[in-house]
């Protein structure tokens, strides 16, 4: 018998009785908080920032100050050109040395101030995660409330890839204290921007 | 092999003042934002009740649901392998790095592959392993186990990291600044990342209906080590399995909240096929799963999804420590979970808790903890694994509870015993109670007595 299959009928003998279906999980939807204004403060306390409000025609300016003395600058989106081009096909590794990383969320979370991304938005998924600071554009009308209503998204089941990220890399290993860009990114700046 | 001898351990942990201080502070301060944060959602205990509800329903039908995923995960590319036990799943995994000429693993932190040994099993097969959470690469360099399941080293002090990193990385000896430590290790692991053949993770849930698995850190290092090599490795136990994408709102509201006290894990992270032109190598493991899901006290424990919330509240695990259960998952968990895999071996656990109970009420997959614990010292007791004093004692204390003019007996002597005998009578390895406590003033007279004399006849 391969272990497959020894494996299933040990599972098969010794699994209790079939127990009742799961309930329908309801949304716990409710709307006692503007989304955008409960999505800005979780951020926040999950260690990311939020841009300064900002002109959508301007966004290469907005990096700029935002980041004056960043050398490589990634774009996985194209409305902001950056210094590198980035495409599909790009080799993991050689973003090792991007500075600064800009990517569009497909859309945010309130009650956890996440922000989706999937192989489409990354186009090459270690950019989030190599590039020592991510700049995340969100369009302000593309926030759910809560993780029930983003699990409803269908992307989940299509994505090869898919991300809820929640500020900039942690680790409170040493001692408990607090450190930002553990392994991943240092910061993680979301700007409130429609396409 | 000798039992563990949890009590002895964690002597030697109580006995490092500013490190029992801190561990037991650091913990209880998780306790506290796990608190914070259940208490900020209306549905949290209907989430515990739902949570409950989609694991002993996905584990009565494990089976059925193991094959949708299989079905599921090899339609959208993935390679499924299945292992028995520790040895079967190392030997996968080696053989999967030989066929891809990969010297170098860089992986995220995963129980499982604790329990199976593997980082030993590779290093001696030559592959270069490298633990990337911070947590666990500090435990592998000072070459120990996890404590915590969680938080790896949270039983190390600050100056006892820079001492490994300065041994073992080469960081600044006497610089205990916890933002130069994290950046050292940053430095050190990231050459690792690029270079690495092969990524290894976890999975803290597999979706029956869509082949994906789920991992949660906040470090971002899993998704390093998934995205960055060309061949990625997860390694998952069977009782991970949920059955659909909606369920996993209920978990992940719940996992990091009861974990740290955060809404949310940084990097919620979702893998369901591979990138072009790489491979995904999906292991299942059963290493003893099965066999418990057939115990009927115990099989409950397969729910758990390794937030470490019982842990964090336990008086008895705050004040002695991961490594002095010996095992790979301590705490109250550890005390249910590991007898199944050795039950001499772990005899004495049970024993490491007050039965208080909190672990049951902290658990966000409402598992009966405290009963399973109680449960277990009985199946010690039945299966003569107690040690001869607990066992003699059980057995005096039975016969005299059994029958009234002993009992009545027993009790004025013991008054009179703790009265009069010197210390040393009362104080001593027959009474381990007494070794860090006073013994309680004996009342004048018993309620026996009392009762006798003013409520007789009335």
């Amino acid at each position: 018998m391969t272990s497959r299959d020894s494996i299933l009928a040990a599972v098969r003998q010794n699994q209790p009785a079939p127990l009742a279906p799961v309930p329908a999980i309801p949304s716990f939807a409710r709307d006692t908080e503007p989304l955008l204004e409960q999505f800005k403060s979780v951020l926040l306390s999950m260690g990311g920032k939020l841009a300064p409000p900002v002109d959508r025609g301007d966004l290469d300016g907005l990096v700029h100050s935002l980041f004056p003395d960043a050398t490589v600058i990634c774009s996985a989106t194209l409305e902001v050109r950056g210094t590198r081009m980035l495409d599909g096909s790009t080799d993991p590794t050689a973003l090792a040395d991007v500075d600064v990383a800009v990517v569009r969320a497909a859309f945010g979370v309130a009650e956890t101030g996440s922000v989706w991304l999937s192989e489409e938005e990354l186009k090459v998924n270690a950019l989030a995660y190599l590039a020592q600071h991510l700049i995340v554009l969100l369009d302000p009308s593309c926030i759910v409330g809560n993780l029930h209503q983003a699990y409803r998204d269908f992307r989940f089941n299509t994505a090869r890839y898919a991300v809820l990220v929640t500020g900039p890399s942690a680790t409170a290993d040493i001692e408990g204290v607090l450190v930002h860009g553990a392994q991943g990114v240092r910061s993680l700046t979301v700007a409130m921007v429609a396409p | 092999m000798k039992p563990i001898d949890h009590a002895e351990a964690s002597s030697h942990f109580i006995e490092a003042k500013a490190h029992l201080e801190f561990h037991d502070r650091r913990l209880w301060d998780l306790r506290v934002k796990r608190d914070r944060q259940a208490h900020g959602i209306p549905e949290w205990e209907e989430l515990r009740d739902l949570a409950s509800a989609i694991k002993e329903h996905t584990l009565s039908r494990l089976a059925d649901y193991l094959e949708q995923f299989e079905a599921q995960a090899k339609k959208n590319g993935a390679h499924v392998h299945w292992a028995r036990d520790a040895g079967e799943h190392n030997q996968i995994v080696y053989d999967i790095l030989s066929a891809h000429g990969a010297k170098t693993l860089v992986k995220s932190k995963s129980m499982l592959t604790e329990e199976c040994n593997m980082r030993q099993f590779l290093q001696t097969r030559s592959i270069t392993v490298i633990e990337t959470d911070l947590g666990e690469r500090i435990q592998q360099l000072d070459d120990e186990p996890p404590s915590h399941i969680v938080v790896p080293a949270v039983h190390k002090l600050r100056s006892d990291v820079s001492e490994v990193f300065a041994r073992t990385i080469g960081s600044e000896p006497g610089n205990n600044d916890a933002h130069y430590l994290a950046e050292a290790m940053r430095r050190n692991t990231r050459p690792y990342f690029l270079d690495a053949q092969a990524g290894m993770t976890g999975a803290n849930f597999a979706v029956a209906e869509t082949g994906s698995f789920v991992v949660c850190t906040n470090e971002g290092n899993a998704d390093l080590s998934a995205n960055v090599p060309k061949l990625h490795i997860a390694c998952i136990g069977i009782e991970k399995i949920i059955p659909k994408i909606e369920h996993l709102a209920v978990f992940i509201r719940m996992l990091s909240r009861s974990a740290l006290g955060s809404p949310i894990t940084q990097y919620t992270s979702h893998f369901r096929a591979p990138r072009p032109g790489t491979e995904l190598h999906i292991v299942l493991v059963d290493n003893g799963r099965s066999q418990r899901l057939g115990m009927k006290d115990f099989w409950h424990s397969l729910k758990c999804i390794r937030c470490g919330a019982c842990m964090n509240t336990c008086p008895v695990y705050r004040r002695s420590g991961g490594l002095s259960y010996g095992a790979t998952y301590s705490g109250p968990i550890g005390i249910i979970i590991d007898p199944t895999f050795d039950i001499r071996k772990y005899s004495n656990l049970p024993y490491a808790s007050t039965l208080n109970g909190s672990c049951t009420n902290v658990c966000p997959v409402k598992i009966n903890i405290h009963e399973q614990i109680y449960k277990w010292r009985q199946v010690m007791a039945e299966r003569n694994q107690l040690p001869l004093v607990k066992r003699e004692a059980i057995r005096i204390i039975g016969k005299v509870m059994s029958e009234p003019h002993l009992y009545r007996a027993a009790i004025s002597a013991t008054g009179l015993a703790i009265e009069r005998l010197p210390r040393f009578a009362v104080y001593n390895w027959l009474n381990p109670w007494g070794r860090q406590r006073e013994m309680p003033e004996p009342p004048k007279q018993s309620f026996r007595t009392w009762y006798l004399e003013n409520r007789n006849g009335r």
